[in-house]
């Protein structure tokens, strides 16, 4: 009886979080571009999609900002996640506890803050603004990342190697790297998905000649729905789909 | 870490200090704004359209987040209780829309609401309904796409605080005589309090924000504080009046984030406390 009710229960919520996703992806092989109805299957949406050339140049927009800005946050936070962990300094919890503020703090502020910030330091808004606000936000989803798997350490490990003659460089490359590389690929790919699918932060720190695929999105749908949207969506679930389930994997190694 | 540091620095601490400044400074209707020091952005906020804004907005924030809460708790607690293989699969099946772009899912809502969509086509062929019915463009709609794109966010901070919480404790105030409501609201619901704070902190924020939410499926009549702050930027201009609105903003989630450092010092010396 109680399996039952968990049972039930726990279809139930995962019913209601993926049926619209899956509705999603099965009308995107619709064959019909007003009609509710199943029409037939057809990949013409997703040739349509690939050849439309505004569309395709928003996605490669995205492609670079995303692979730019979560290599750089990646190796900007590992650096800072091992540091928090190697050295005590003053002010090292409040800065660690600020990293997750700037986390949950709302991403309208942080756009608004950025557009204010570019605009009276004279920036033009653009791909550079776009990348700089990207960093910003994915730092410190790879130092929270790389941090957890870091302080799982057995500290003796770096000792030992400190006592044979190491230096700081050495132990770092050879000894923490390779601990740390799953957290590191796990961050980046999570940093990665967080930099594609931004819109609040993208919104207000891009110009009007640098389109990213989330607000091509977002005015498209404005204007209503319609079948190509569907194609282009459900790409975009599968590249989340890819990336979540290979940095699950690798973060679950930790342990 | 110098470097990181020094990037928050510039492009979080520093921004937002612009925010601050330009919330006491004066509009200038031919520039942006002129450097004279005024209290008028936030004799704004206490204005009748803002605080009708902020009054529908945190209704629906609020609403969101208990929806959110009530349906999430249990099942965040039924996750717990799964064996550990079929669980990790779940967890992930959780995780998956928590990443996915909710700009995505709420467009995926769309296709369900429309006159002509699932749900209308659906109860029109079952004969429940004689018309399509009007979800799409109504304040329900906003509700349930904020319920939805949110719903990820309250379950995982549960699990994770539920996850810690040791079977054995339970399992002694049983053994010891205690009710199943003694047990829930004086050993389970505090000690997983730090959980629901964080979870409600992940959702009450983002439902003041996500401004394209109403965009797509609220019309025009619906606004968030979100939309607020965006139409300040965007189409009335009026920097101090949005930087005010975003600190209002802040100051709410520093009452937050307050809360959680509390419960956490709480649940931390009740466990302490149930330990000894």
């Amino acid at each position: 009886m109680k399996k039952t009710i968990r049972f039930v229960y726990l279809s139930m919520i995962y019913l209601f979080l993926y049926i619209p996703i899956l509705i999603l992806v099965i009308y995107s092989f619709n064959n019909t571009r007003y009609s509710t109805n199943w029409q037939g299957f057809t990949l013409k949406w997703y040739t349509e999609l690939f050849a439309d050339g505004a569309l395709m140049e928003a996605f490669a927009n995205s492609l670079v900002i995303a692979v730019s800005s979560s290599v750089i946050a990646t190796i900007l936070g590992t650096l800072a996640a091992v540091a928090f962990y190697r050295y005590r300094f003053w002010g090292r919890q409040v800065m660690y506890s600020f990293i997750y503020v700037v986390m949950v703090s709302p991403d309208i502020v942080m756009g608004i803050s950025l557009l204010m910030f570019f605009i009276t330091l004279g920036f033009k808004t653009g791909a550079l603004t776009l990348l700089l606000a990207h960093i910003t936000f994915c730092l410190p989803f790879v130092v929270v990342t790389v941090f957890a798997r870091i302080s799982g350490f057995d500290r003796n490990i770096i000792d030992v190697a400190k006592d044979l003659g190491a230096s700081e460089l050495q132990m770092f490359w050879h000894i923490m790297m390779p601990m740390l590389m799953p957290a590191i690929i796990a961050g980046w790919l999570l940093s990665f998905t967080l930099s594609l699918d931004d819109v609040i932060v993208s919104f207000f720190t891009t110009g009007p000649y640098f389109e990213i695929l989330p607000l091509k999105i977002y005015s498209m749908v404005r204007l209503g729905i319609k079948p190509e949207i569907n194609a282009l969506s459900a790409v975009m679930v599968a590249l989340s789909l890819l990336t979540v389930t290979v940095s699950h994997f690798l973060i679950k190694e930790n342990r | 870490m110098g470097t990181t540091l020094l990037w928050i620095t510039v492009f979080v601490v520093v921004p937002y200090l612009f925010v601050l400044v330009f919330s006491f400074l004066t509009r200038d209707p031919d520039g942006i704004v002129t450097w004279t020091f005024t209290l008028n952005s936030y004799r704004g906020i206490v204005s009748e359209v803002f605080l009708k804004v902020c009054k529908n907005s945190f209704m629906l924030a609020l609403g969101t987040t208990i929806i959110t809460l009530v349906a999430g708790y249990p099942f965040a607690y039924f996750l717990t209780r799964i064996g550990e293989r079929v669980r990790r699969f779940l967890i992930l099946l959780m995780i998956i829309p928590f990443w996915t772009s909710s700009l995505i899912r709420t467009y995926a809502l769309i296709i369900l609401f429309k006159a002509n969509g699932i749900i209308n086509t659906f109860l029109l062929a079952l004969g429940w309904i004689d018309e399509p019915l009007n979800i799409l463009y109504t304040q329900i709609a906003v509700f349930i796409g904020l319920v939805y794109t949110l719903l990820p966010f309250m379950i995982l901070p549960l699990y994770s605080s539920l996850q810690k919480l040791e079977s054995s404790m339970i399992e002694a105030a049983f053994d010891l005589g205690a009710k199943t409501r003694h047990v829930i609201f004086h050993i389970v619901l505090p000690l997983t309090m730090p959980g629901i704070i964080a979870g409600s902190t992940m959702v009450f924020l983002p439902a003041l924000g996500l401004f394209y939410i109403p965009d797509l499926l609220g019309g025009a009549r619906s606004m968030l504080i979100g939309n607020f702050i965006k139409n300040q930027f965007l189409t009335t201009g009026n920097w101090p009046l949005g930087s005010a609105a975003s600190v209002l903003l802040t100051l709410i989630m520093c009452l937050f984030i307050w809360v959680f450092f509390l419960s956490s010092k709480r649940a931390h010396t009740n466990s302490m406390e149930n330990a000894a």
